[in-house]
């Protein structure tokens, strides 16, 4: 019963949409704002195997050496945000758009990485 | 009945209830993440306009996503390069040893339809059945399953929809099961 009050709770809780993930690495000391990387709005259009097979995005988040310039020479984002698929690397402010000073790492109800981060 | 289940059964009722109700979504300025003095945010779609129109759930993204599939409200590519191989698996199968829970079927198909064989295999798991050590820690861990199942797949409070054989009634042999 406590773990059904506590689904309830986390669900109640739950703040940014399940699966958002912050890509902070090197924007905050590059003095851009974080990534936001929205899993919902890109499993709408594409399977998972799109990006974590053909793209080659490793399944776990910090795990990725994801750069600009790979990005502009159409490696990891890149491959579609090229004014093509998606709107381009140029438009920085829509894919940085996270709060100065988030942690990296993968948001929502619930996580991954240890029963400590429930 | 019972008068223990009937007051499990009720709390179960409020609670799904209240979690159902609850399915909205936080605009994109007040979800925490995003940065409200960003001008651009005005440009993002917000989850509320595109995942009120997909099955519901009460957890997660509040989205069946598999239903959503199968039924056609999305149509999400399978891939960019023409030659990219797409292989969808029809096969079950059934986990055993799962201490005093139901018995877990895993399905390839909906994996398979989201992702390739690559994603898990060999990385993640070993394509021979009972070679893997899969255990609740582990998966709770962020491995196997849950490397995906608590961080973008629905997520491990939904115990029945994995353990969903029940033991007593299972006649069949645990493995890869007949194809159906």
């Amino acid at each position: 019963m406590l773990f059904i009050t506590l689904s309830a709770g986390i669900s109640f809780n739950a703040t940014s949409e399940y699966a958002d993930v912050v890509l902070n690495q090197l924007s905050d000391k590059n003095d851009v704002r974080p990534v936001i990387f929205p899993h919902w709005f890109h499993r709408i259009r594409f399977r998972c195997k799109v990006c974590h097979n053909e793209l080659g995005f490793e399944m776990r988040v910090g795990s990725n050496n994801i750069t600009m310039d790979k990005i502009s020479d159409g490696q990891y984002c890149g491959m579609c945000h090229n004014d093509e698929i998606a709107w381009s690397a140029a438009r920085c402010d829509l894919c940085h758009s996270g709060k100065p000073g988030l942690k990296t790492g993968i948001r929502g109800s619930n996580q991954t990485g240890g029963p400590g981060r429930w | 009945m019972n008068i223990k289940y009937c007051i499990c059964l009720t709390l179960l009722l409020i609670s799904s209830g209240l979690q159902s109700a609850e399915r909205n979504w936080k605009p994109l300025k007040d979800d925490g993440l995003h940065d409200p003095a960003n001008p651009a945010i005005e440009m993002l779609q917000e989850p509320a306009e595109a995942l009120s129109k997909l099955p519901p759930d009460s957890v997660g993204n509040k989205v069946l996503w598999n239903r959503a599939l199968q039924q056609g409200y999305i149509e999400p590519r399978t891939n960019i390069f023409p030659e990219t191989k797409i292989e969808v698996i029809d096969m079950d199968i059934i986990m055993e040893r799962t201490g005093e829970m139901p018995l877990v079927l895993f399905p390839h198909r909906p994996h398979t339809e989201w992702l390739d064989c690559n994603n898990c295999h060999d990385k993640i798991f070993i394509k021979k059945v009972d070679a893997n050590p899969i255990n609740m820690l582990a998966i709770l861990s962020g491995n196997y399953c849950g490397q995906c199942h608590g961080a973008v797949a629905f997520p491990l409070t939904e115990c029945n929809r994995c353990h969903s054989v029940v033991r007593s009634t299972f006649l069949g042999k645990p493995g890869v099961q007949p194809e159906h």
